[in-house]
């Protein structure tokens, strides 16, 4: 390692691997999202070799899990994908009552559907415009992200916060959805859709923007899958797996929505499978709510939990579709207050090992709009 | 046919234990049979490595002990267990089947004085950094794995962080950068 440290930045010249140029990228680089570092190997602008190194934003989540208690844990869990830190939120809560063999009550159910793809919706536009950053597209990004912060607006408004939203508790959530939210949301849907609409027609048929995504690190959906990728990487791919379809959780089988997906696993069927998700949410979102209003004002919240909360001895793992694929939690309890151990399996982990397969070969400058496509989120990857 | 069912025909004799929780079957195989037992298991249709992680008994077996002696100080110690000492760590893998959505924990103990395991980065290549992760955290080494180096700790770190006996504060280490000058 403090060989490799010293060779850090370029090395060129006859090296063991032939006359190749080390070049490193990261950990803080403004192309590298956040901590991610990756020691490439090129052949003039080749990619030769891609070799990432994560840890860099690691603060022992899991560990720091086994000395708090149910309850406690839960805030932590808003920093593993801040992009969309209410699916991370809902993931654990469903987690914890799963061990505890409770359900949550129709009205708490059908709050956190519309929360979590209101928060798939924010996800998918940052992943979005910042791929669109990446390649040199700077407008769709302001497009983009003047709604994700009225998306945001109505996190703020929902449960106090914006990014780190920490919502709902295990049994439910705290607060009805706001008053006026009937009011605003057809406003909203519609500033969304213009925005996606004005992002397509910038993006999806521009020339320059074909030539630079698509074809660019085509993958197939066996290689997908022995790779264990998930959520839309997988979808690009051609495997149509949806765990919102395949395991339904919460009210999602009571939701009709289409499952997108692409067929050559190209930085452009990623991109496409991201902005027709954003309509399917929308849909959903749509529907949830339909089905909210049929419930009385007055229907229960929360279940009644204990404030303690002391799961029985076992064992759990329960996942769901967050916005970058399968989210899981697995979590051993001993019988007292605090779990034994907590594992969480965050998406991008197992999409961005297969980093090296997917850009090998390919222009430095496509390593980059590889990347972005991804979606990795160091606070997740590195946990 | 029952996903116990299913699997208990699939393992046969090699079905060391099978508990269920909630839904969810965890079973125990041998160590020794870890790659074999897989394979079948991959064949007959959990072919999709959802995680791979690994967990430390040994807070739990203290607490067992704790508990012994509280509940009889009076009475004569129990006779001592014949045999090697129950194994430390276990390694779980969590498998998939992508045809039935049906899922299953497969657990395989790994005792303090042999922490080595078979790799199945052969059978999933997604196993590749999970089993970096276990070695980075408890120190199981995985037999026949193509880069077995330290994931999220830095290389030069000593101890493995998630082992119970490890304190949440750590231990003091602090990251020394070592440039040697040649």
């Amino acid at each position: 390692m403090t060989k490799e440290l010293e060779t850090i930045c370029i090395t060129t010249g006859p090296t063991e691997v032939g006359e190749y140029v080390t070049l490193n990228i990261g950990p803080i680089h403004p192309a590298m999202h956040g901590t991610l570092r990756v020691i490439t190997q090129t052949d003039g602008e080749t990619v030769v070799s891609a070799k990432p190194e994560i840890g860099y934003l690691h603060r022992g989540v899991e560990k720091l899990g086994e000395h708090l208690t149910y309850a406690q844990f839960l805030p932590l869990t808003d920093r593993l994908n801040y992009c969309s830190a209410i699916c991370n939120n809902v993931a654990y809560e469903m987690a914890v009552e799963k061990l505890l063999g409770i359900e949550v009550p129709p009205k708490a159910q059908l709050i956190r559907m519309i929360m979590m793809e209101l928060a798939r919706i924010a996800d998918h536009q940052v992943c979005v415009g910042i791929l669109g950053v990446d390649l040199g597209a700077l407008t769709p990004f302001f497009y983009l992200i003047i709604q994700r912060e009225e998306i945001y607006e109505i996190f703020e408004w929902h449960h106090g916060a914006r990014l780190t939203n920490s919502m709902g508790a295990i049994g439910g959530v705290e607060a009805d959805l706001p008053e006026r939210f009937h009011e605003k949301w057809p406003r909203l849907r519609d500033t969304i859709r213009k925005a996606n609409d004005e992002t397509d027609k910038l993006l999806t048929h521009n020339r320059i923007w074909m030539d630079r995504t698509i074809g660019v690190n085509a993958f197939c959906g066996d290689d997908a899958l022995d790779w264990g990728f998930s959520g839309p990487m997988l979808r690009a791919c051609g495997v149509k797996r949806d765990l919102r379809k395949d395991e339904p959780y919460l009210m999602y089988d009571k939701v009709k929505f289409e499952v997108p997906v692409g067929k050559h696993g190209d930085v452009f069927d990623r991109y496409m499978v991201r902005m027709l998700e954003m309509e399917e949410s929308i849909k959903i979102i749509d529907q949830a709510y339909a089905l909210y209003k049929e419930l009385p004002d007055d229907a229960p919240l929360m279940k009644k939990v204990p404030k303690i909360i002391k799961p029985p001895e076992g064992q759990i793992y329960h996942a769901i579709e967050s916005p970058n694929g399968e989210l899981g939690f697995f979590i051993r309890s001993d019988g007292t207050d605090k779990p034994y151990r907590i594992k969480i399996r965050p998406p991008c982990y197992m999409v961005y090992q297969a980093f090296e397969d997917l850009v090998k070969g390919e222009m430095i400058s496509d390593l980059i709009a590889c990347l972005s496509s991804l979606n990795v989120i160091a606070g997740e990857l590195d946990r | 046919m029952s996903l116990k069912e299913k699997v208990e025909s699939i393992l046969q004799s090699d079905l060391v234990e099978l508990s269920e929780f909630r839904g969810d079957i965890c079973v125990e195989i041998p160590k020794r049979k870890v790659i074999e037992v897989l394979t079948r298991l991959k064949e007959a249709g959990f072919d999709y490595l959802s995680d791979l992680f690994g967990v430390d008994n040994l807070a739990y077996y203290e607490k067992a002990k704790k508990a012994k002696k509280k509940k009889g100080e009076d009475e004569p110690e129990e006779p001592k267990r014949q045999g090697p000492p129950p194994p430390r760590f276990e390694v779980i893998y969590l498998l998939l089947s992508l045809s039935t959505n049906e899922r299953l924990q497969v657990r395989v103990r790994v005792p303090e004085d042999d922490l080595v395991l078979p790799s199945v980065t052969g059978l999933w290549r997604a196993a590749n950094w999970p089993e970096r992760e276990v070695f980075d955290m408890f120190g199981v080494r995985f037999k026949g794995h193509p880069n077995l180096r330290r994931l999220l700790m830095w290389d030069e770190f000593q101890d493995h962080p998630l082992r119970k006996d490890y304190p949440l504060e750590g231990k003091g280490e602090e990251r020394h950068l070592n440039y040697d000058i040649v």
